[in-house]
């Protein structure tokens, strides 16, 4: 043991936990990600099965169809463990509140064109309901996911999704308007714009495959709707009216932003693993990609009318460019 | 009659406001320890937002009291401007 | 929020608005397929609509204050970890607390996030599925900050860097694993039961606020500071539990008989979990803040007959084992020590005979019991470890099949005898460490015949570490249990001549002396 006497330095007699130094192949300081998260989810020596489904232990990798060598190879570039997310999220609501006191400061609720406020709470307010589905199915795959990288992420997504529900409902607040709510919801159950979007989100609840349900929800449906509504339609109301809604749902935009590059991540790390996760993987980009353009057609029409097919084309290709980015052909 | 109660991290602003309890509680209890403060009152303790501004000298949402709260004891109701624990029994 | 519109809306119509009216029925796929666990126990729910949200928190306000909250505590602990706080601790038997608090509390706080993830899917209220998620996601703040609260001491300790290996293996975990593990594999008002109500509520205080307060008294500004953070949070998850249980009552009156078998079993369960933590308050805390008995006194005795009183409106009783648990608040931690003390190579943490004056303080503390039953013992091995003799029990416990503690409590009645039940289920006898455990048996036998029980586990061969064959002939289990635990040598032996004993004085003194 090495003391230096003169700057009463004191030497470590490790640097880190044992897993950590042989997942790291040496002993060396451990980022506080790989602290909170590597290797963390009990794996044997279980007690009991569940009542609830006792077909698989209480963690079991055989809840979905996709094997990983190493279900830590699914972590997040954000190295978000809760303190990293819980400071990002407080940053990001510090803005989204100074933008809604300005526009309530400077009425520029008040004085935007009613014709504008109509065109943007008929597609806006019903993602309110849209943004609740996602909380919900994040909150599966944050239950039955395997391996803390993949667990705290979709938890973190899940609480992230209901933050933009409650952004959005804000957005009839913010105006003033309650009435719209109300009228937004009935939209969602009963208009015939919204009916498709809202049987694939109600199938997304009944999917068991919580992989699936990560490509379907999370790199399918957010993928195409958050570009989709909180770009480009932003940018219409921008030119035609102003920027009013671009600000009030700026949260959206930035948490999207930020989501690509970890949902990304992790699937590109699925695609890499083995051959059949990137058959598996391509067939439900596939698969959803299809079912998720029917049910975002109608409500890209309520917003771009004859652009539609235009707009819908170039988000695609968007998407389809992550996929194949991400080594993912479909 | 079973005590409710309320703990709090010792700080400036739980200075403030375990004055504030104290004031409008009667038959409030406070009992320093290290690091926290608990204040027990028989039956039904309340935390009245104005009486908190007044001590603090700024505008306080209840809602801050999470930064500094412990532990709780008694049925809890939250309005805009009371923060509500009792015991129905 | 400052919106104006909003602001004529109280806060319980504006947070309606911002929760339970974002969710609906679901039409192309039926609820119970959506929700497909929700009547399985035999839980009535008629008006989901009938939940009462008790703290109104959204994510913008769980934002703001949470990263507050975490902005102060990691300077705090950056700070501390820069200063070599460490040093700052009372003596250096303190760390000890941190091994068995590391290597048993973040894995099961883990546990409580994964579970309340699943609790908050299945619920079908829009209100509580919020509650449980916003808890699911501070319990990833509980054992995060935990671990890397405790992060820094590893470097400088040993018996703390295998804390991750150890969470299935080491076998006084058990008790805990087997806690959490048979909360999350009950149903979802269960598992409410267990942990939102029983563990969060009527036991939570026992974790936490003397074992933080000890923190504070023993200098170790880390663990307090994440002690006193993670507490902010426990107030709504208490909230929760008791919402929960007021609900499931006032919903149906079939409800009652299930929810007062689950009080029982749980209470039951929590007190057993708790022993360890009583004896760290009474035997491991260098300064004392008091004694389990007298925890055990405020905040079970005092505070859970408040709770029980309200909640004797819906027909709910004290726990069966309320009169049990106070009988044997007494003996409970001088048996938990004996039992720790007497395996000190099996053990991730070191164990010591008190020093006169905290013998002094337990005979003033506990004077209906210390010095007639258990003050000899501690002494006579004293002289023993003072002879050279240090005591060693080599052979394997007994465990309960319910508990999973090692079967050392007393009869009820006799302080002089140990309390063994038995059942013979299947033609099997199945062994307990008192009624209540084994009453929880009887009434699932099925699920509690499962429990991976360690020492017989070990002898039947299951507890090798990787590469060594079991069905060799030569197999000894005895042989492979360090590796299989990857116990550190350093950690094994008395606190007396250990390598932290001597490390800490070293460095100490090294930082205050010229």
């Amino acid at each position: 043991m090495q003391i230096d006497l003169r700057t009463v330095t004191i030497k470590p007699l490790r640097q880190t936990f044992g897993h950590l130094a042989r997942r790291m192949g040496a002993d060396k300081p451990a980022s506080r990600y790989m602290e909170a998260t590597m290797d963390l989810m009990p794996v044997e020596n279980f007690h009991y099965r569940p009542t609830w489904e006792p077909q698989h232990e209480i963690f079991d990798a055989t809840r979905t169809r996709i094997k990983m060598k190493d279900w830590y190879a699914l972590k997040d570039p954000r190295q978000y463990y809760y303190g990293a997310w819980v400071q990002a999220r407080g940053r990001m609501q510090e803005t989204a509140e100074g933008d809604f006191d300005l526009v309530d400061e400077l009425g520029l609720a008040a004085a935007y064109p009613a014709e504008g406020r109509q065109a943007a709470f008929a597609v806006f307010l019903p993602l309110r309901h849209v943004a609740w589905a996602a909380n919900i199915n994040d909150s599966f795959i944050a239950a039955y996911g395997y391996g803390i990288a993949i667990t705290q992420a979709a938890c973190y997504a899940c609480m992230d999704q209901l933050g933009v529900a409650q952004y959005v409902t804000r957005l009839g607040m913010a105006f003033g308007d309650l009435d719209a709510l109300t009228a937004a919801k009935d939209a969602w159950l009963h208009a015939p714009e919204w009916q498709e979007l809202r049987r694939f989100l109600e199938d997304l609840m009944v999917e068991k495959d919580w992989f699936e349900l990560l490509v379907a929800q999370d790199f399918v449906l957010n993928g195409l709707l958050f570009p989709l509504v909180y770009g480009r339609f932003n940018e219409k109301l921008n030119a035609s009216y102003g920027p009013v809604f671009s600000m009030l749902t700026r949260f959206q935009r930035e948490w999207h932003a930020e989501t690509v590059k970890w949902i990304d991540s992790v699937l590109k790390a699925a695609a890499a693993d083995n051959p059949s996760n990137q058959a598996q993987l391509g067939a439900w980009v596939e698969h959803w990609r299809a079912r998720a353009l029917k049910a975002i057609a109608p409500v890209a029409s309520l917003a771009f009318a004859e652009q539609t097919g235009v707009v819908l084309q170039e988000i695609v290709d968007q998407l389809n460019a992550r996929a194949a980015k991400v080594g993912i052909a479909s | 009659m079973s005590n409710a109660f309320i703990a709090f991290q010792k700080c400036e602003e739980t200075r403030c406001i375990v004055e504030a309890i104290t004031d409008d509680n009667p038959n409030a209890v406070v009992n320093d320890q290290p690091a926290m403060v608990k204040v027990d009152v028989p039956g039904r303790l309340v935390i009245k937002r104005a009486t908190v501004e007044e001590k603090m000298g700024r505008p306080f949402d209840l809602q801050e009291l999470q930064l500094y709260l412990i532990t709780i004891s008694g049925h809890l109701d939250e309005t805009d401007d009371e923060f509500t624990l009792r015991w129905n029994s | 929020m400052d919106m104006k519109v909003a602001k004529k809306l109280g806060l319980k119509e504006r947070y309606t608005l911002l929760t339970r009216d974002l969710a609906w029925e679901t039409t192309y796929q039926p609820m119970d397929k959506v929700f497909p666990q929700t009547t399985y126990e035999g839980i009535k729910i008629h008006d989901w609509n009938k939940w009462e949200d008790p703290f109104r928190l959204t994510m913008d306000a769980y934002w703001k204050y949470q990263s507050e909250k975490e902005r102060k505590l990691y300077a705090i602990l950056d700070a501390f970890n820069q200063n070599n706080g460490h040093l700052s601790v009372t003596d250096a038997r303190y760390v000890n607390v941190l091994k068995l608090f590391l290597g048993s509390t973040p894995p099961l706080e883990l546990m409580a996030a994964l579970g309340f993830s699943m609790v908050g899917r299945q619920m079908v209220g829009a209100g509580p599925r919020v509650a449980c998620l916003m808890q699911s996601v501070d319990e990833y703040r509980h054992f995060q900050t935990q671990i890397h609260s405790i992060s820094n001491y590893n470097k400088y300790y040993s018996g703390l860097s295998e804390f991750a290996h150890q969470q299935s293996r080491m076998w006084y975990l058990s008790d805990g694993k087997s806690f959490f593990d048979d909360a999350i594999t009950a149903g979802p008002f269960e598992f409410m039961v267990a942990i939102g109500f029983a563990f969060e509520y009527v036991l939570t205080n026992i974790l936490f606020v003397p074992f933080i307060s000890g923190a504070a008294y023993n200098g170790d500004m880390a663990a307090m500071t994440v002690g006193f953070s993670a507490q902010s949070d426990e107030a709504r998850h208490m909230t929760l539990g008791l919402e929960c249980i007021k609900f499931m009552l006032e919903q149906d009156p079939a409800n009652l008989p299930i929810i007062q078998r689950w009080i029982d079993k749980w209470t039951w369960r929590g007190t057993r979990k708790l022993a360890s933590v009583g004896m760290m308050m009474d035997y491991m805390l260098p300064k004392r803040v008091m004694s389990f008995k007298e925890a055990w006194e405020i905040y079970f005795e005092q505070n859970g007959t408040a709770l029980f009183n309200d909640l004797a409106r819906y027909g709910i009783k004290v726990p069966k084992c309320f009169a049990q648990t106070v009988a044997e608040k007494e003996h409970v931690t001088h048996q938990s020590w004996i039992g720790f003390y007497m395996k000190p190579n099996a053990m991730s943490f070191h164990t010591w005979i008190p020093g006169k004056e905290e013998l002094d303080w337990l005979s003033e503390k506990y004077p209906n019991t210390f010095d007639k039953y258990y003050r000899p013992t501690l002494e006579y091995w004293d002289k023993m470890e003072k002879a050279g003799k240090r005591f060693n029990n080599l052979t394997q416990p007994m465990n309960c099949q319910c508990c999973l503690n090692t079967v050392k409590y007393n009869e009820p009645d006799d302080p002089m005898s140990t309390c063994f039940r038995e059942s013979v289920y299947q033609g099997e006898k199945f062994h307990f460490c008192s009624d209540h455990c084994k009453e929880i048996f009887d009434f699932e036998p099925e699920k509690y015949i499962q429990a991976f029980i360690s020492s017989n586990q070990a002898l039947q061969g299951n507890c090798v570490p990787e590469g060594v064959d079991a069905s060799a002939p030569e197999f000894n289990p005895a042989e492979h249990m360090v590796d299989y635990w990857r116990l550190d040598p350093a950690v094994q032996g008395d606190f007396n001549g250990s390598q932290d004993q001597k490390n800490f004085a070293a460095w100490r003194d090294q930082a205050t002396k010229n």
